[in-house]
């Protein structure tokens, strides 16, 4: 594992969570309407996960999919300029918060159905496949949604024929409110991969690395054609389901054991960088401070410098990207009729 | 290519197979449509000429296949799924509204959905409640679907044909009754557009709106009003999403009466929209208030003679237009 990877973990954490914390100060200004999904503490999964992909491949993303998007290299500003519901946005404003769409970097899309995410992806598979080109699909979702029929149907297809896809689960242990072992008879998901053949593997969602690590070698085996893979990640959203939940249903002392084992702290770790200032670590946020500290108490040695560069190049990116989208213009309705169906004119098929 | 008389399943089987053999994107998957040939024998022969990839035999899935479907749809292929009856289809809705009607919208127009469903439905031989359903009354209200509902072999062949050549998602609501009526089907001709409206009779006492399978028994019934000297109009819809509102609006200013028939149940049904649609757009020229004949809203019973009197008949239909056109006697006679 070198360096330049694990600082790229870094940065696209980083960049994530100040991203979404800022996005909960827009949504409390009136910026952002509807619902809106944060990922603090999930992090290592979607930067781990995507960093591993390939350009060729395609993925399918849930409504918490920010994250996902932006680790695809969605810029910033269409994030979100999108969630601003602005012209400027990556699905022109047309689809909000849990919609993001990128034909071009092959991300296809956040469903805000839960299970809706399985049939998207096998039938990307299939395209593939009947093309015979060395591409993967990757399909998230998370355990609320392996109870859908969808789930078992679209496994059982992808296994039958041997689909180019890696099932990637963001078990985060609640949906919504409802915690794994009060919605699911069996709690570990990768468990369920066997009923149809698939292989599946299960690990700490926690660590970008080990994320990262898992997700190389399971779409190595999906391009070497020997069919559909099932990764289940344990992980931890910090925030309630959405701005609405406060998530008071989790127990006080779950919340904490996750907290310190926050992604960035672990990255922070992973890097040895030198201490940084108390400034620095009041903007990491608490549990990445407390991550840091214990790390301060063992090495020792961490660059301000370089920390408070990045913090700092993060920072500004984020003022951009919210300056772009207060700027960008509304969608028209003419927009929003042309999108119904884009290259179509119904007045010439009547 | 001369013009041949074959059946309305014949003519789908031709227009798979022609845009199967023009377009390798296109394929077809459902249930038993490969190996077995089509519970409707519509895909007969595909598998062999084309293989089973291209002529996928799916598991009992429906929403999940029709989902897989408009995935391949949004990477650039052309899927022609079948779901084997209309009734099954209720399983697939979150894949047909939520997903094949939503994307390309949500998306800001950045994906394509060149999805074909295929669904026969309809009241047929003593089917019972669960295998006699309508569906059209749902898939219309959803903006970003299109709805066809060819009623012969020339525009079953015509309109699939124009389906899966589309960038959008078009259901083709197929009947089961029609799958093995016979008619002319000129292959090489050239298509009228698929949303057009075609006058089947013309008339001028009064203008019937139908569609799919109650075209036939309307036009029974045309010729049996024509026997008592009232002159009918009937127009065949061929679609229900658009519908071809001028032709429409042409016929009832000539004859300023409006019945329409449909299979599907009365009560905010086809006939509802079409009804208030034309009342606003021609009020000035209707003698009388529209009618509509339609199924009974109710589960379509088992037994023969109920089945039979819980949809619209030959009888029925020319009654209802002797009652429209004897609502305002002395204007007719004017």
């Amino acid at each position: 594992m070198n360096q330049d990877l694990h600082l790229r973990f870094l940065r696209d954490m980083l960049r994530a969570r100040r991203l979404e914390e800022r996005l909960a100060q827009e949504y409390a200004k009136g910026n952002i309407g509807g619902f809106l999904h944060l990922y603090p503490g999930e992090e290592a999964v979607a930067v781990g996960v995507v960093a591993a992909a390939e350009p060729g491949d395609y993925i399918v993303s849930t409504y918490r999919e920010h994250v996902h998007a932006l680790a695809r290299g969605v810029p910033m500003r269409a994030i979100v300029a999108e969630l601003f519901g602005k012209r400027g946005g990556c699905s022109g404003g047309l689809g909000g918060s849990m919609h993001l769409f990128d034909a071009q970097r092959r991300f296809l899309g956040g469903y805000a159905i839960v299970g809706e995410t399985f049939p998207i992806a096998i039938g990307a598979a299939y395209a593939v496949q009947l093309r015979g080109l060395p591409e993967a699909v990757i399909c998230f979702f998370g355990d609320g949604a392996v109870n859908q029929g969808t789930f078992h149907e679209s496994l059982n297809m992808a296994a039958l024929w041997k689909l180019p896809v890696l099932f990637v689960c963001e078990n985060n242990h609640y949906q919504i409110g409802t915690e794994i072992h009060r919605h699911s008879a069996l709690t570990e998901v990768s468990k369920r991969a066997c009923a149809y053949g698939i292989a599946a593997q299960r690990a700490s969602g926690m660590d970008a690395q080990v994320v990262h690590e898992r997700t190389s070698t399971m779409l190595a085996q999906v391009r070497a054609g020997q069919g559909p893979q099932l990764l289940e990640l344990e992980t931890y959203r910090y925030r309630g389901h959405s701005m609405a939940d406060p998530g008071s249903y989790r127990p006080a002392v779950e919340v904490a054991a996750y907290t310190a084992q926050d992604p960035i702290g672990a990255e922070l770790r992973e890097l040895a960088l030198h201490c940084p200032d108390d400034a620095t670590l009041a903007r990491l946020g608490l549990e990445s401070c407390s991550a840091l500290a214990a790390r301060y108490v063992q090495a020792g040695h961490l660059d301000t410098a370089a920390l408070t560069r990045l913090e700092a190049e993060i920072q500004a990116e984020i003022d951009d990207a919210v300056a772009f989208a207060a700027t960008s213009p509304e969608p028209t309705l003419d927009d929003a009729r042309r999108a119904l169906r884009p290259g179509v004119d119904l007045a010439t098929l009547i | 290519m001369s013009v041949q008389n074959i059946t309305y399943w014949q003519a789908l089987n031709r227009a798979l197979d022609a845009e199967m053999a023009a377009d390798e994107a296109v394929f077809i998957l459902g249930e038993d449509v490969g190996l077995y040939g089509g519970t409707y024998r519509v895909t007969e022969g595909l598998q062999a000429k084309y293989g089973d990839r291209r002529v996928l035999d799916t598991p009992i899935s429906e929403g999940s296949f029709t989902g897989l479907g408009v995935g391949a749809a949004l990477v650039g292929m052309r899927p022609v799924v079948e779901i084997m009856t209309v009734n099954f289809a209720l399983l697939a809705l979150d894949a047909i509204i939520n997903m094949a009607a939503k994307i390309p919208f949500m998306s800001g127009g950045q994906f394509h959905m060149p999805l074909t469903i295929r669904m026969p439905g309809g009241v047929a031989h003593q089917l019972a409640a669960q295998h006699s359903q309508r569906l059209e009354h749902t898939l219309m209200n959803v903006a970003g679907l299109r709805i066809v509902v060819p009623a012969t072999p020339q525009d079953a062949y015509w309109q699939l044909r124009q389906a899966i050549r589309a960038d959008d998602c078009v259901i083709v609501l197929e009947h089961e009754l029609l799958n093995f009526e016979q008619g002319p089907v000129d292959e090489s001709a050239a298509p009228p557009p698929p949303h057009r409206a075609i006058v089947r009779r013309n008339g001028r006492d009064l203008t019937i709106i139908t569609y799919s399978r109650m075209v036939k028994p309307t036009l029974t019934a045309a010729a049996q009003l024509a026997a008592s000297g009232i002159d009918a109009e009937v127009i065949d819809l061929r679609s229900l999403s658009p519908i071809d509102w001028p032709t429409c609006v042409a016929s009832l200013r000539r004859t300023g009466r409006l019945l329409i028939v449909e299979e599907d149940s009365r009560f905010a049904g086809a006939g509802a929209e079409i009804a208030a649609s034309l009342t606003e757009l021609c009020f000035s020229s209707l003698r009388a208030a529209p009618v509509r004949l339609a199924a009974l809203d109710l589960p379509t019973p088992y037994n023969k003679r109920l089945e039979e009197l819980s949809i619209p008949q030959p009888a029925d239909i020319a009654a209802a237009a002797r009652a429209l056109i004897g609502a305002n006697p002395e204007e007719n006679a004017a």
